[in-house]
């Protein structure tokens, strides 16, 4: 069929070793970016603003942690208080220099989550498995509660929230209240295709490498010569670069607003379901598993007024509930490596169909 | 200088001189601390037979609370409802190795994992569809639990013990030496400990794992059920008792995963930690410590004994 590589002969080593050796899946990753840049022209204001922005905005929050959990091997409970990190720093960043370009501060406040991520990664070299994920909860807990505490950090607001100020950007209104959906969309688009490309070289590259190995057995890294400390810390820094920024994105160009609830526990929950359900040391496990947590309930919510029934709110949302666990469980049992694997099983099925193998 | 004062001396000035709110305080800090460990219990043993990380095991207290009452509020009598909740979480334990461990067996333990949070969600939407999301009493006159509380004037002051309290740490300790000798003496508990040794040597010696894992989440529903009961008579029943769970956490790290004692010593540890930081030191810092001071306990605990106060020793091998 369509999905053949007969006929792509490769000639040199570049080419033989690219991400997408194939050329229909170059020709499929061009159509995707481009459907994704026309989106807005759909003029469907909640498509734009209610589905893609958080979309994308998870979608890089679960790359950061697929990079700790997926490819690193060390489970974190933490990422909902590294993307406060994130948020906190860049509105207070933004407050104390009102004037620099805040895309810059949405970059750097990474910075600030990736320096308070390595600090609380330091226990990961003692300690693995579910004894780090709980080292991890110390993170989220008490950084929690310094949102709620340090009053210095929402600059001594009673609400005790942040309020997203308004800034311009070649004077185009970029964030705050009046700041248009399509802009933002296409800022968040921006920043997610760019730190995708990223993170996928750093894991193709030797960094990548050496997390790998130290995920599938440490104990061997060490012996082969990986030095389990830095390797450990720069998967807990970059990590926490990823999630810091998707806070920033997320309260400076989803939410205009924030209290220190978004960044709760729960968030980190949510974002680790993704992944695992996405598929553990994938990239495109991170797109899918956001898409399928983020964009499941929306449908749920939604699918009895299009089917015609009349259903109470608070039944829908136990409903909701109720499906989230089961579709879980059911999507571990079919497939416990993820929604990555299912569509790379369906690919090479394709590549060789009519054959079975 | 005056911070290091205030924070090294004059907690200490103060318990001196107030022995009597010392006193309350450590009590205080015990019973909270019984409480977190009857949850740790219900992990140990899940985690001991099925090397499962239960996180279900929070909203498993609420699940097993909301029935009894719920039962109990539908007109049945008390007795009944309890006879019918420990039914209901029979039926929970049977369903769950169905439907959950039985196709998952031998997969990775962060996928285990994870499916104890699909049930969490089922859980949670199943019970606030069948008993609503509204805080309810535990009728605790129907379940003779005693009321009131004993007070002792001594060390220059008074010191309250809630019979509530004394009443559950009576029924944790005679729960764990229960559990203790029908781990020892009984011909399930054996081959209780014997899967959590190694379930391929478990299995062929003839014993079936998929009643053993039956059996310990029924257990798991009943410390539950019993954990619900008493932290529903301190405050109301509620989805909101599901975050105890996350305090049974640092417990587990303290304790060890597999060790039954080490969940009730880490248990009063924590609680012991926890309320006299905040009532001594918390006000320093603004209060709300409680929050992530057992974390931190366990934290440190972690860098200088990572398998817990009574864990096994981890041995790796390549």
């Amino acid at each position: 069929m369509l999905y053949r590589e007969a006929g792509q002969f490769k000639t040199d080593y570049a080419s033989d070793q690219a991400i997408f050796p194939i050329l229909q899946d170059r020709i499929g990753l061009a159509v995707i970016l481009a459907v994704a840049i026309l989106l807005p022209f759909a003029n469907n204001d909640f498509l734009t603003n209610a589905v893609m922005i958080p979309f994308m905005i998870f979608t890089l929050a679960a790359i950061g942690l697929n990079l700790l959990t997926g490819y690193t091997g060390l489970l974190s409970l933490g990422t909902g208080a590294f993307m406060g990190v994130g948020a906190y720093a860049c509105y207070k960043l933004t407050s104390i220099f009102p004037n620099v370009n805040i895309l810059i501060w949405v970059l750097c406040s990474g910075f600030f989550a990736a320096a308070v991520g390595t600090v609380f990664g330091l226990p990961s070299l003692r300690i693995k498995g579910f004894y780090l994920a709980i080292a991890t909860l110390a993170a989220q807990f008490f950084l929690e509660w310094c949102f709620i505490r340090v009053s210095w950090l929402y600059n001594y607001n009673i609400s005790g929230a942040i309020e997203v100020p308004q800034r311009t950007l070649f004077g185009i209104i970029v964030t705050g209240p009046r700041a248009t959906a399509e802009t933002r969309y296409y800022i968040v688009l921006g920043f997610l295709v760019l730190m995708t490309w990223a993170a996928s070289n750093v894991v193709h590259g030797r960094i990548g490498r050496s997390w790998m190995a130290v995920r599938d057995m440490d104990i061997a890294a060490e012996l082969m010569g990986i030095r389990l400390l830095p390797t450990k810390l720069l998967a807990f820094a970059v990590s926490s670069f990823y999630c810091g920024v998707a806070g920033a994105l997320m309260v400076f160009l989803w939410y205009g607003g924030a209290e220190p609830t978004v960044f709760n526990i729960n968030q980190s929950f949510t974002i680790l379901f993704m992944i695992i359900i996405g598929g553990l040391g994938s990239l495109l496990g991170a797109y899918l598993g956001a898409a399928l947590i983020f964009i499941l309930p929306i449908v749920l919510r939604f699918a009895p007024e299009v089917l015609g029934l009349h259903i109470h709110a608070a039944t829908v949302e136990h409903i909701t509930y109720i499906t989230t666990g089961v579709l879980i469980i059911f999507f571990l049992i079919a497939e416990p490596a993820g929604l990555a694997r299912l569509w790379q099983v369906g690919k090479q099925k394709l590549r060789v169909w009519p054959f079975p193998y | 200088m005056h911070m290091l004062y205030m924070i090294f001396i004059d907690p200490f000035m103060q318990m001196a001189q107030a022995p009597d709110l010392f006193a309350q305080t450590l009590w205080d800090g015990l019973v909270a601390g019984v409480l977190y460990a009857l949850i740790a219990l219900g992990f140990v043993l899940i985690f001991k037979a099925s090397g499962v990380f239960n996180f279900a095991q929070g909203i498993m207290v609420v699940f097993a609370a909301l029935t009894l009452v719920g039962l109990h509020d539908a007109g049945l009598n008390a007795f009944l409802a309890l006879a019918l909740t420990i039914g209901v979480m029979f039926i929970l334990a049977f369903t769950v190795e169905r439907a959950v461990l039985r196709p998952l067996v031998n997969q990775p333990d962060i996928i285990l994992f994870m499916a104890t949070f699909g049930i969490t969600y089922v859980l949670i939407g199943f019970g606030e569809y069948v008993f609503g999301g509204d805080p309810k009493v535990m009728p605790t006159d129907a379940f003779y639990l005693p009321k009131g509380a004993i007070t002792y004037h001594t060390l220059g002051g008074m010191v309250q013990f809630q019979k509530l309290d004394i009443a559950a740490a009576i029924v944790a300790s005679i729960m764990v030496a229960g559990l203790a000798v029908f781990f020892s003496k009984t011909r399930i508990g054996r081959a209780l400990r014997a899967v959590a040794d190694s379930h391929e040597a478990a299995l062929s010696v003839g014993i079936s794992l998929e009643q053993i894992w039956v059996i310990v989440w029924f257990a798991a529903g009943l410390v539950a059920l019993v954990t619900g009961i008493f932290w529903g008579a301190r405050s109301d029943v509620s989805f909101a008792l599901e975050v105890i769970a996350l305090k049974a956490l640092p417990v587990l790290i303290l304790g060890g995963f597999t060790s039954v004692p080490g969940a009730i010593v880490g248990g009063l540890i924590i609680g012991l930690g926890e309320k006299l930081f905040e009532f001594y030191w918390g006000p320093l810092m603004g209060g709300g410590t409680d929050a992530w001071f057992a974390y931190v306990i366990a934290l440190v605990f972690l860098l200088f004994r990572p398998q817990g106060l009574f864990g096994e020793k981890i041995i790796e091998r390549i």
